[in-house]
């Protein structure tokens, strides 16, 4: 069989528990854009062009709380700068993909994927990496354009109950996380106990809060912890 | 505001993006200091956590005990189990279920 088929077709089995985790979560997001009064060509757009879930959700509440266009871009970038590590790690296994599909490739980074491609004994090739993107980028627009379209289907209960999404799948990221390391544990509680105390402190709103306590608390952390390994990203 | 939430996309587009392609084109000889290292890989722990606290605990509105209740069971059960999608799923129905009886309202 040709090798860009089979590569490809492992590249869509490989990332099968990606696109289900997909639906779920795209859906949600269709389904919070509609009730936030977003059209449906900037819902499709927010996914499609941004496709970063949580950075999504997250501009998403900023928005409804009157955030500043600065403030939600400012914490769009800080949500997603972790990309840069996932895409400095698959660089260094990227031998024979040609330049050209970096951009392509780029674009379509993000956690599970890059979990993904972590698992990924054999090389890397084109045909596998583009199809594993491919595949989570599809099932993630498409999953946000069923979620605005039809969400109504789903009752009054259950789309209120949709907003625990987005907390649950935080939650899920960073459990397994802190089972492997005290660290991760502190840095999220802390950075949890800080922003807690800007919002009753009212310091500021509440993007310029979440960056505050992060950023503090990061620094904290670097400050006070021990160089280990370091903890990984999946 | 049609305007402002198009530029909005594209900027956030523009931000997210060139973390993620820059190191494919940066051939990546020049080591980074490992204090910005360290800082890089603390950052998504303390986003999630500050994400999820204090504001997933009013996810759903105004309603403390459901909301924690849901995100303690995914916690749990992604502690257990790990994986994302069982978590998630469980959290909606558990937030389901409490808010159908009125015991939890």
């Amino acid at each position: 069989m040709n090798k860009y088929f089979t590569d490809g077709l492992d590249g869509l089995k490989a990332g099968t528990p990606v696109i289900m985790g997909y639906f779920p979560i795209a859906i949600a997001f269709g389904i919070m854009a509609k009730t936030q009064g977003i059209s449906l060509t900037h819902t499709f757009m927010f996914s499609a062009v941004v496709f970063a879930g949580a950075s999504q959700f997250m501009a998403l509440n900023l928005m409804s709380i009157g955030t500043s266009f600065t403030g939600i871009v400012t914490a769009t970038f800080l949500m997603n700068l972790r990309h840069f590590l996932m895409s400095s790690a698959i660089n260094q296994r990227l031998h024979d993909i040609k330049k050209r599909w970096l951009p392509i490739l780029g674009f379509m980074v993000t956690d599970e994927n890059f979990a993904v491609v972590c698992t990924h004994n054999r090389k890397l090739t084109i045909s596998y990496f583009l199809s594993l993107q491919l595949s989570c980028y599809l099932a993630w627009v498409m999953g946000s354009i069923f979620g605005y379209q039809f969400g109504d289907i789903f009752p009054d209960i259950i789309k209120k109950s949709m907003n625990i999404a987005l907390y649950a799948m935080f939650v899920a990221l960073l459990i397994p996380k802190a089972k492997k390391s005290n660290q991760a544990i502190i840095l999220a509680l802390m950075a949890g106990a800080l922003n807690t105390l800007l919002g009753l402190l009212q310091i500021a709103n509440t993007s310029v809060n979440l960056i505050l306590s992060v950023i503090i608390s990061t620094s904290i952390g670097v400050l006070i912890f021990k160089k280990t390994k370091g903890i990984d990203h999946e | 505001m049609n305007n402002n939430i198009i530029l909005l996309i594209f900027t956030m587009m523009v931000v997210t993006y060139l973390p993620r392609v820059i190191p494919f084109f940066v051939m990546n000889k020049k080591k980074t200091p490992e204090h910005v290292k360290q800082f890089l890989n603390y950052i998504p722990f303390a986003i999630l956590g500050a994400l999820i606290i204090p504001d997933g605990i009013n996810a759903i509105e105004g309603n403390y005990l459901v909301s924690s209740v849901s995100l303690l069971i995914a916690g749990l059960l992604a502690w257990k189990r790990g994986g994302i999608i069982l978590p998630i799923v469980v959290a909606i129905i558990v937030a389901v279920l409490m808010q159908s009886t009125d015991l939890f309202v």
